[in-house]
């Protein structure tokens, strides 16, 4: 068989071989065949030392000729099967990408709106350069009405529906705080002792701006009367503070805190034994829908109360009333989440129902701020 | 403090609508709880003649009437009350009328054969009186055809307010009025009331003030009055229906008169039957074992801390709060002794909340009486009683005396501008204060005041600020921005404050519901947490199961998972933040984080999911909150002790406890006892964690903000994993722990990653698999080097546990 023909003969058969291997397994068993060490090409390649210089001329450019047309269209049958199986792969890796994935733990814990709100509060009174101030709930009957110009016996005593302590070793019944008013004499009064423990803020000399959140608790249950509840109370002392910048303090506060442009209070003399001038507070609001709208409307609606501490609570601090003056407002932290979100009953707010914290609480990185918002 | 429009204006010349002293009330600080126009309910009603009543042919008790209700025509009317006869005059109602007493709609309709076109009312069916024994009768004289509220006299708007404590004087239609004018809401009539003439002469009852000298004198002043030979019965209808406007109900003249002058005067009296009283009337103190039976109808026992109201026999009554039954005044009395007295409010107070009465009297005694209202008081009342009742009057008998004029108080007219920001022209302040009774004197800046005897509040300079305030008007204010005080604010909350801040959001981006549970648990709970002494027990608890303040914040968290449980939510992550009580000093309140996680309520979720899960909570998912919260709080709970010794709440064999040192316990972790989920009626298991925040310590405070230098090292780490068999009790702390110190400077990870028991590793035995990482620091390290370091960690761990390198 002249060489020719050999050459021919090769890439015919390898040709078909390499169109018709389906793997690249195959494809390397044919290039194996013809290009290993003891392939058919690479057989004929060899064949080419045993050659008479003549011959060799002519016949090593087609050999060469042949094992690189085979080299290619091993490569090009190799990378056609390679994308084939690719392809294959990537129907067989299919998935249903409708299956749900698993809630994120971020996406169920819910915080307390009474813990959203307090946030919220502290959010806004941080801008008007407030600090927070905190005492203890069990307090003694001084520092929550005496102190605080409650005389013994006096009605507005037994307004405050009082839980008291069994009596200590010493026969002296302690009370549960009727209100966070008691951290007023903390702060205020003087005292260059430590506070005995970590959360006890210590007490300030004027001028004073602290807000005073915490839990507080009266003998009392209905819808909107719970024994435990939490207020927030404000304390401003200095030399000059008066009931026009009360007023200007409790309505930016209430405007930023309802998210509303304006508000529209009405300050209405009152009375509270630790303040003089007394004053209570109603914000005008629409009642007519199911829920209650601030800053719209004709209603009015009790929200806070206030006053200038009253001469003789400073006088107890230790505080002159001719040189020092201020004032003070308390309210009510749930009564607050229930007017903004729109809680219909009190009592759920500590029970802990699931569905009821799931609904009305907040995903944990709502963070009230006033750059992003107190509430999204 | 419930009065009436046309009640009001006894004692106010004013044209201003309700609407309008509604208004002002609220603006001066009596707060209006409701406005109520009781005549509307009525206003249909009209007065009519029962020209004729003939018996219902077909029925015994019921007659047919002919009614002129003057509409020029007789109406037939089908009436049951037996006192329904020809001649009378009645209430009727036209149908299409609301009967308010019976709350229907009337009809005309057909009794047994007659028709009936309307109703003669009875007084319950007009809401007026609970009589419904027969028809209202009106005298002969009452026109037909009118509206019976304006017959009645019943047209009236009823205002309710409620009176601060400080405001005594306010509890009496004279006080209001007296505020109402000096706001300029009308004109102040005079009330003054005249001495009542006594032909009967000194009076032969006497009264005494009879005080240990080392008892409190609880009564200052008492005053009686006889009148003999009244004749007692109902009291005029306009007192009646001023009476029933108010919610009292009218008893008769001589107690309805006692009721008017303490709500007309704020000025409280009783009235005794003088033929039950024996010798000399007065006040004491009461005695041990006294009771007395009041016009309540319960009986009470008195005690030394009590003052009474005696006679020479017994207690008659308690003073300023409730009188005895046996003395009181019935329809029978013909001789009445009036008594007008006036007692410490404290007293008064402390007795009312003792007994647990509430009455008009109390309420208006400690709040203070007038403490000139004694004489004018029983003059009132004295010329009622002859006016309504007749009788013979004697002298007032008077034992002590009270005087009400306040000191004279320097007050500065610039305390209104320095304490509200009011500018107030001297004329206004000083007419404000003299409308309201203050005598003011003086003509310079400060000037001097004298309260009037009815506002023993007013005591200082910023009592009278509030009292000018009050009347030039709150909303005269100006709003004024509070100044912003110098210099960079500082951060607002403490590392305390801010630390449960983190630890609610921590949490809460665990997947827990965060709860607020009630500060006070029962007491079976708090002895089970470590609580229960005696100091922390509440004296009056609202309910038998809120008894005790909480030690530990789980008992409420897992009373809340029963209650969720009960609704059919089992799988449930709650946590709290908040404060729980070791003793009742300040400092043994502290600040707790707790969470609980039942069911399948894990980190990667509750509940079966297509890529597996719905496995049951454990304690690693208690020590994983654990860890993430002090992570957060800046604690690793990798350098903190950790210590196999579970909490008392906890598994014995799966609970854990993380301290700094034996004294600083920073919080516990486990399982609950199989026991504990038994007694909260859970099914198990409940994986729960406590910490108490404030143990974890602050961070100590830098010099600079600046964090230390970032040191990446060039070379590769390599990573060497190493198995032990060890026994089963052996913790993987200590593996750990001597795997990390074998060779400090190299070593910058100790990873677990396989755990497992079996027979194969041999009985009581575990293999536990470990991967340490090496930082090679200054050159990649030889396989010499590598082959010394792993001899010292095996070395190292085969030492610590007396277990070997499973091969």
């Amino acid at each position: 068989m002249s060489l020719d023909v050999q050459i021919e003969t090769l890439r015919t058969d390898l040709s078909a071989a390499i169109a018709t291997a389906e793997t690249e397994q195959a494809v390397e068993a044919v290039r194996i065949a013809a290009l290993g060490k003891k392939g058919s090409v690479s057989a004929l390649l060899a064949s080419l030392g045993t050659m008479p210089p003549e011959a060799r001329r002519t016949a090593g450019p087609a050999i060469n000729g042949l094992k690189n047309e085979i080299a290619a269209e091993i490569e090009k049958r190799a990378e056609e099967l390679r994308a084939r199986a690719l392809e294959a792969r990537l129907i067989a890796e299919r998935v249903d990408v409708t299956l749900p994935v698993r809630p994120a733990p971020t996406a169920e814990g819910r915080i307390h709106p009474v813990s959203q709100v307090w946030d919220e509060i502290t959010a806004i009174f941080s801008d008007m350069g407030f600090r927070i101030a905190e005492g203890p709930d069990i307090e003694t009957d001084y520092l929550n009405f005496t102190a605080l110009n409650f005389p013994e016996g006096h009605p507005a005593r037994e307004m405050h529906d009082t839980f008291f302590m069994a009596p200590g070793p010493d026969g002296v019944k302690k009370v549960l705080r009727t209100h966070t008013s008691p951290v007023q004499i903390r702060v205020m009064q003087k005292s260059k002792q430590k506070p005995a423990a970590p959360y006890l803020t210590e007490a300030m000399a004027p001028p004073i701006r602290v807000i005073m959140p915490g839990r507080t608790y009266r003998h009392d249950s209905d819808q909107t009367h719970t024994p435990m509840f939490h207020q927030v109370e404000g304390l401003v002392i200095d030399k000059s503070s008066h009931i026009g910048q009360l007023r200007w303090v409790l309505e930016e506060f209430l405007k930023a805190f309802f998210e509303v442009e304006s508000v529209v209070t009405r300050f209405r003399p009152s009375f509270f034994p630790f303040t003089e001038p007394s004053m209570e507070v109603d914000v005008q609001c629409d009642r007519s829908g199911s829920e209650i709208r601030i800053g719209e409307g004709a209603d009015w609606l009790e929200i806070l109360g206030c006053g200038m501490v009253h001469p003789n609570v400073l006088r107890n601090c230790g505080l002159d009333p001719d040189v020092y003056q201020g004032f003070a407002w308390g309210m009510g932290i749930d009564r607050l989440a229930m007017l903004k979100y729109g809680m219909p009953d009190l009592r759920a707010f500590f029970d802990a129902d699931k569905r009821w914290l799931d609904h009305y609480g907040f995903k944990p990185l709502d963070l009230p701020t006033l750059f992003g918002g107190l509430s999204s | 403090m419930k009065f009436t429009l046309d009640w009001l204006k006894d004692h106010l010349e004013t044209k201003a609508s309700a609407d309008e002293i509604s208004t002002a009330l609220t603006m001066i600080g009596l707060e209006v709880e409701s406005v109520e126009d009781q005549g509307k309910a009525l206003r249909d009603f009209v007065v009519a003649h029962v020209v004729s009543a003939e018996k219902h042919p077909n029925a015994d008790k019921l007659r047919v009437c002919k009614v002129d209700a003057g509409t020029g025509e007789l109406i037939d009317v089908v009436c049951g009350a037996p006192n329904a006869r020809s001649g009378m005059k009645g209430v009727f109602a036209f149908p299409g009328t609301w009967i308010p007493g019976s709350d229907f709609t009337l009809t005309k309709g057909n009794i047994r054969g007659q028709a009936s076109n309307g109703m003669l009312c009875s007084g319950r069916e007009l809401q007026l009186s609970d009589d419904h024994t027969g028809i209202i009768e009106l005298p002969g004289d009452a026109p037909v055809g009118v509206p019976y509220i304006n017959y009645a006299g019943i047209d009236g708007v009823v205002f309710d307010v409620s009176i601060t404590p400080n405001r005594g004087d306010a509890a009496g239609v004279l006080g209001i009025a007296r505020d109402l004018a000096a706001f300029g809401t009308g004109v102040l009539k005079d009330a003054s009331v005249a001495p009542v003439a006594s032909p009967g002469g000194p009076s032969p009852i006497p009264v005494d003030l009879r005080f240990g000298p080392d008892e409190p004198q609880a009564c200052r002043m008492f005053a009686g009055r006889l009148i003999r030979g009244v004749k007692n019965g109902p009291s005029p209808d306009w007192l009646q229906a001023r009476l029933r406007a108010v919610g009292l109900r009218p008893i008769n003249a001589l107690v309805d008169i006692t009721n008017f002058v303490s709500l007309d005067r704020a000025r409280p009296l009783h009235v005794f039957d003088a033929d039950k009283l024996q010798g000399t009337v007065h006040a004491r103190m009461g005695r041990a074992g006294e009771s007395l039976l009041a016009l309540d109808g319960k009986t009470y026992a008195i005690d030394e801390t009590i003052c009474v109201i005696a006679d020479d026999r017994a207690a008659l009554g308690i003073a300023g709060i409730i009188g005895g039954e046996e003395t009181g005044c019935t329809g029978e009395t013909v001789n009445v002794f009036i008594e007008c007295a006036w007692f410490e409010p404290n007293y008064v107070a402390t007795a009312g909340r003792k007994l647990g009465i509430v009455s008009d009297a109390r309420y208006r005694f400690e709040r203070t009486v007038d403490p000139e209202s004694v004489i004018p008081g029983i003059e009132l009342a004295a010329k009622l009683v002859t006016e309504f009742c007749g009788g013979t009057v004697y002298e007032p008998a008077i034992a002590g005396q009270v005087e009400g004029a306040g000191t004279i108080i320097d007050f500065p007219l610039g305390e209104v501008r320095r304490l509200t920001g009011l500018r107030v022209p001297r004329d206004q302040a000083i007419g404000a204060l003299t409308r309201l009774g203050f005598a003011v004197e003086g003509a310079g800046d400060v000037v001097q005041v004298r309260a009037p005897s009815w506002r023993t509040d007013v005591t200082q300079k910023a009592d009278l600020t509030e009292e000018v305030m009050r009347m030039v008007g709150v909303d005269k204010v100006p709003v004024e921005p509070l100044p912003r005080l110098a210099g960079v604010i500082p951060r607002m909350l403490t590392p305390i404050q801010n630390r449960r801040r983190i630890a609610r959001r921590t949490l809460a981006a665990r997947g827990l519901d965060e709860a607020v549970t009630w500060s006070f648990i029962p007491e079976a709970e708090a002895k089970r947490f470590g609580g229960g002494k005696p100091e922390l027990k509440l004296a009056n608890p609202i309910a038998a199961e809120l008894t005790d303040m909480r030690p530990s914040l789980l008992p409420g968290l897992l009373g809340a998972a029963r209650r969720n449980a009960n609704r059919g939510f089992a799988d449930l992550a709650l946590f709290e933040v908040g404060q729980v009580f070791l003793s009742a000093e300040p400092d043994g309140q502290r600040t707790h984080a707790s969470g609980i996680r039942s069911g399948t309520a894990s980190l990667d979720g509750a509940g079966r999911h297509w890529q597996g899960g719905a496995t049951k909570v454990g304690v690693f998912d208690a020590k994983a909150d654990l860890s993430a919260l002090l992570d957060a709080v800046g604690l690793d709970i990798d350098k903190v002790q950790l210590i196999a010794e579970p909490a008392s709440w906890s598994h014995p064999g799966r609970g854990g406890r993380i301290q700094l040192g034996p004294k600083t316990i920073i919080g516990w972790f486990g399982e609950l006892h199989p026991a504990l989920c038994a007694e909260f009626d859970l099914d198990g298991p409940i994986a729960a964690f406590e910490v108490d925040l404030d143990a974890v310590p602050e961070p100590r405070r830098k010099p600079t903000k600046a964090k230390p230098a970032l040191n990446l090292s060039d070379l590769m780490p390599l990573s060497r994993d190493f198995a032990f068999v060890v026994d089963r009790d052996v913790p993987a702390a200590t593996i750990l722990k001597a795997a990390r110190g074998a060779e400090k400077a190299l070593i910058t990870g100790v990873d677990l990653f396989d755990v497992f028991e079996g027979s194969h590793v041999g009985e009581g035995k575990k293999s536990v698999a470990i991967a340490v990482t090496l930082q090679p620091r200054e050159k990649t390290l030889t396989d010499e080097e590598i082959e010394r370091i792993s001899a010292g960690i095996v070395g190292a761990v085969e030492k610590a546990t007396g277990g070997v390198l499973r091969t």
